[in-house]
Parts: C-alpha cells; sequence; structure tokens
C-alpha cells in the first residue's frame, strides 16, 4: 500500500525527475486543434471554479435584497460595504477568529513534533516489533473516524474534557498520518548520513535534532499546511465538542451567523 | 531500506542503520526507538487505537448516557434491520457514494491529464482548481445553497437561459437534494485529487509514449494503454482516499441541508452522531458505526483486491 504513495508530498519526488530528456507527457507536442479545444475546456473548469467565488464576493458587497436578481448584476449599482463592518458587531467574530487560530497553530506544532520524532523511531532506529506496530498506525487512517467517535466521546466526557479546547488539541494532535507522511520522507534521506553521525559520537536525539529535522523542513512545511488549513476548517470536532460559544471557532460561528440571518 | 554497500569492507559503516548485533544492542535500540514514539504514540494508543477496539464492545451493549453498559448481544443490530432511519441513511450513504466517487474520479483524472500538459497560464489554472479544496466548508455550503436557489439562484437561471422550463428544486426538493450536494462535493475535492493525479502523471516514462507513437498508437490508445495501466498505483491510492472520505461525509451535509428535506440527505455518520451524541444511545450508535466500518473495510478490501489481480 506503500508504494501507491505517489501523491504523497515531498520525499517521494521520483528518481526520474531529475534526469534530463525530451519533454514529458504526452501531448506537449499537441496540434493547434487539440491546444484551442484543451484551453476552451480549461477556461469552462476555471469559470465552474471561480464563478462561486466571484458571486460570493459580488453578493457580499449588495442588500440582501439584492442579492437574487433576474438576471444577475455581477457589479452591485451601490457599493455596500457594510456588511463588512456589521459582521463584527453581530457576532464576536474576533474571539471566534482566537479560537480558531489558538487551536490551528497549537495543533499543528504538536502534531509536527510528535509526528516527525516518531517517524525518526520508525525509520531510522530497528528494534522488534517497529513494523507491525507501523502498520496498526497505517490501519487507523483507514478507519473512518466516525466509526470511532462515540467511544472517544465517551472517555472526553468521562475525564471532564468535552466543551474544552484540550479535548480537541488531544483529539487532533497525534495523528496518525502526520507519522506516515513524515515516515515517507524520511525514507528518502540516505541511511549513511545516520550511520556517520553515529560513528562521529552523535546520540540518537542528537541525530534528529541537528541532521533530520534541519533536512526535513519541505516534509514539514507540506504536513504543517495540511495539518493548519484541515484544523482550521474542521467543522465536525468543534461541533461536536463545543457547546459554549465562547469556545466556538469561526466556521460554527459563521455557521450559527447563517442561521440567524 | 537501503543499505550500505558502498562502504570499504572492514570498518563499522558496513551495517544498514540502526542494525543490531546482539542483545543488549537490541535493548538498547528498543529503548531509543521507543522513546521516540512515546509522544506520539501515547496520544495515539489513547485516543485512537483504545475508540477503535472499544466500538466493538460497546456495540453490543445496551448504554444510554448514564446507565451502566449492560450486554445484549445482537440486539442492537436486529433493530437496525427495522430501523427505517438507518435504512435510509445506508442507502443514501450509497447513493452519496455512487455519485461522488465515480464523478470526482473522473473530473480530476480529466482535470490532471489537461494541465499536465505545456499550455499558457497552466500554473494559474492548477492553483484555481485547488482553491475550493482550501475553503471552508462552511463558506462552500452556504454559497452553494444560494447559486442552488430555486426560484432565483443563478444555476436555475442558467438552466431556464438553455430552454429547460421547469428546473430542478436541489436542496429544496427530496429527489435534487442529493444531487446538489454530490455537485457541490466534487467541485470541492477535484482540486485535491488533481494534485495526486498530477504527481502521479510525472512518473509515466515518456519513452513508453514514444514507443506507442512509433507503433502508431493514437491518442485514446496510449491513453488507454500507457497512461492507465501507469497509473494504476496512484488511481488505486485515490479510489481509497475516496471511498473512505465518501462513505464518512458529514460536515457537508450537516452545513448543506442537515439530513433534509425530510430524511433524503441523511447519512450514516450524521445518524451515529444523532444517535450516541445527541441522543445518549452509546451502544445503538456504535452498532451503526460497526456497519460503517465493516462496509469501508469490505469495499477497501474489493478494491485491493481488484489492485492485485490488475497488478499480477
Amino acid at each position: 500500500m506503500m508504494a501507491t504513495l505517489t501523491g504523497a508530498p515531498p520525499g517521494t519526488a521520483p528518481a526520474q525527475l531529475q534526469k534530463a530528456g525530451p519533454p514529458r507527457g504526452p501531448s506537449r507536442r499537441a496540434g493547434g486543434l487539440g491546444r484551442i479545444v484543451g484551453y476552451l475546456l480549461l477556461v469552462v473548469v476555471a469559470l465552474a471554479v471561480m464563478i462561486p467565488f466571484a458571486w460570493m464576493i459580488s453578493s457580499s458587497l449588495k442588500n440582501n435584497n439584492q442579492v437574487f436578481t433576474v438576471p444577475i448584476k455581477w457589479i452591485p449599482e451601490e457599493l455596500k460595504l457594510s456588511n463588512y463592518t456589521e459582521i463584527w458587531s453581530r457576532i464576536p467574530l474576533l474571539t471566534y477568529l482566537r479560537n480558531s487560530a489558538f487551536l490551528a497553530v497549537t495543533i499543528t506544532f504538536l502534531q509536527v513534533l510528535t509526528g516527525s520524532f516518531a517517524a525518526y523511531g520508525f525509520t531510522k532506529v530497528r528494534f522488534p516489533g517497529r513494523d507491525a506496530l507501523f502498520l496498526a498506525y497505517i490501519a487507523t487512517i483507514a478507519v473512518p473516524w466516525q466509526a470511532y467517535m462515540i467511544p472517544q466521546y465517551i472517555m472526553m466526557r468521562k475525564a471532564g474534557l468535552t466543551n474544552t479546547h484540550l479535548a480537541l488539541i488531544l483529539l487532533q494532535a497525534f495523528s496518525a498520518f502526520g507519522v506516515f507522511l513524515m515516515r515517507q520522507y524520511y525514507q528518502s534521506v540516505p541511511d549513511e548520513i545516520v550511520e556517520a553521525a553515529r560513528i562521529d559520537g552523535l546520540s540518537e536525539w542528537a541525530i534528529y535534532r541537528r541532521i533530520m529535522l534541519p533536512l526535513s523542513v519541505p516534509a514539514i512545511a507540506s504536513l504543517s499546511l495540511l495539518t493548519f488549513v484541515n484544523t482550521w476548517n474542521d467543522y465536525m470536532g468543534p461541533f461536536i465538542y463545543l457547546t459554549d460559544n465562547k469556545l466556538w471557532t469561526v466556521q460554527l460561528g459563521l455557521r450559527s451567523f447563517v442561521g440567524q440571518y | 531500506m537501503a543499505t550500505a554497500t558502498a562502504t570499504p569492507a572492514g570498518t563499522r559503516s558496513k551495517k544498514p542503520a540502526g542494525t543490531y548485533s546482539n542483545k543488549r544492542q537490541v535493548r538498547r535500540n528498543t529503548l531509543i526507538g521507543w522513546s521516540f514514539l512515546l509522544p506520539n504514540f501515547l496520544g495515539f494508543a489513547l485516543l485512537t487505537l483504545v475508540p477503535v477496539v472499544a466500538t466493538f464492545g460497546i456495540a453490543f451493549t445496551e448504554w444510554d448516557s448514564y446507565s451502566t453498559p449492560e450486554f445484549l448481544g445482537l440486539d442492537n443490530f436486529e433493530r437496525l434491520l427495522t430501523d427505517n432511519n438507518f435504512r435510509t441513511a445506508l442507502l443514501n450513504t450509497l447513493y452519496y457514494a455512487a455519485g461522488h466517487i465515480p464523478i470526482t474520479l473522473a473530473v480530476s483524472l480529466g482535470l490532471a491529464l489537461l494541465l499536465n500538459r505545456k499550455l499558457r497560464g497552466v500554473n494559474f489554472f492548477r492553483t484555481a482548481a485547488f482553491f475550493p479544496y482550501i475553503t471552508s466548508i462552511v463558506a462552500v455550503a452556504v454559497v452553494w445553497n444560494m447559486l442552488f436557489n430555486p426560484s432565483q439562484g443563478p444555476v436555475n437561471q442558467l438552466l431556464t437561459g438553455l430552454g429547460i422550463d421547469n428546473p430542478p428544486g436541489w436542496t429544496s426538493s427530496p429527489q435534487w437534494a442529493m444531487p446538489a450536494v454530490i455537485i457541490t462535493s466534487v467541485w470541492r475535492d477535484m482540486g485535491y485529487y488533481m494534485i495526486l493525479f498530477l504527481a502521479g502523471l510525472q512518473t509515466v516514462p515518456p519513452e513508453l509514449y514514444e514507443a506507442a507513437k512509433m507503433d502508431g498508437a493514437n491518442a485514446w490508445q496510449r491513453f488507454r494503454n500507457v497512461t492507465l495501466p501507469s497509473l494504476r498505483p496512484t488511481t488505486f491510492f485515490v479510489l481509497m482516499m475516496l471511498t473512505i472520505g465518501s462513505f464518512k461525509v458529514f460536515d457537508l451535509i450537516v452545513v448543506m441541508t442537515d439530513g433534509g428535506p425530510g430524511r433524503s440527505t441523511l447519512v450514516l455518520s450524521q445518524l451515529i452522531y444523532r444517535e450516541g451524541i445527541v441522543n445518549g444511545r452509546f451502544g445503538y450508535s456504535s452498532a451503526i458505526s460497526l456497519v460503517l466500518f465493516v462496509l469501508v473495510l469490505g469495499v477497501s478490501i474489493l478494491q485491493y483486491r481488484r489492485n492485485q489481480k490488475l497488478e499480477a
């Protein structure tokens, strides 16, 4: 299953990429007609992607009664910027933003830290039972969260952690996916480097800290980005765990705002 | 794992990193290894592994919020058979998966093929296609709900403009709510899977295309006989991710339709949430979880088998 992960970011970049050679891909020298059709398709797709965004921005500058007009007016007759100022007074948007930022930063930091640490243990240190344990990690990636969220919820409630940010941090800070991603990258670092450091007398922790960590900046960046976006946009976790308005994230706040107005 | 082969014989470095030669070294390595795993493993074991295993136990009990769990055997599963909500949710989940998986697969592969060419502005298009994926699900749901507005929404205006007299009611009609959700989810996910396919396309050796061209294969034959087989590992991975993602769909549905109108978009994970966390029926909702788990596992195994067969 691991070999199939061509999609995983850095580290997995195939060796062929570095090979100098003829341009890649099937239709690099596509003829005139193919080119035109290609561009046409691209324009259609780009429109399909961008129009909802454009519509959102355009609507955000309109009065409620102008949002739905036949035909659509893309440029509002009078620009109404008050939507943007009003939302701050209608809901505690600043609190929501702060909560979201706090959760996303904390979770990302913990996930990268514990994930890369564990990945080092899984790639560069050999001990009995290691690979079986890693398989357990992989297996849980395939289990949908919804299938075990009830026992998790019960545990959190027993621990008195529901309706706290700590619950969400604990829930998302130790992801098997993070370990997996970092391991993919560490595998591309030659063992010889680590071995040389060992001979020079560096301890394993020092090797991790002084060699692996600096080498894996690209992998850390992509894991951070993925984790940050995911936790920032996460709806279900906060939806289940946070009942107190003061603890809500932007996503929950927006949702309730949409419900009210 | 790479082994050091180039080092001169007789030096200590001829062994691969971390190899152990005696018992003391094994013990030492085990301690060191675990010291690296521990911070992550503690959290992982307590908050993922234990709950996964616990689901299997709780599903066979009657456990209502504050009472103590009581072993029931298969009663929960018998109840599932007669539960209309469960049947609807199961069928809806399958419906969603049957729509979302193939369409997303086709669209993202098509996009990747299109964007793997040397065209002007390719980077702009790649970024644009990825945009919906990083947009908050709430914003996506809100905007599409408005676009799908039955009387004045732009989607129906467009359809009317194209000469369709009676455009669908989308999220306000039981028949069209699920298609509306599927369209939105494909729109959201296609960019992400496109990136995965693009990475896969980079690994296809260009010599194969050259050879196929020399043999007189046309574009379709090259796609069918070179691109598709070379992409198989990527396709397999994408298919797995899509399957897992489709069966557990929750947030998009909660925000867009909340299962409605009626129960027309109620899905399994939403039912798990309602039964378990809202109604506090832990035993029963765990039974539903188990069904979801087995469903995902079953489909994954089927796909894995098929992949193995094709690879052989």
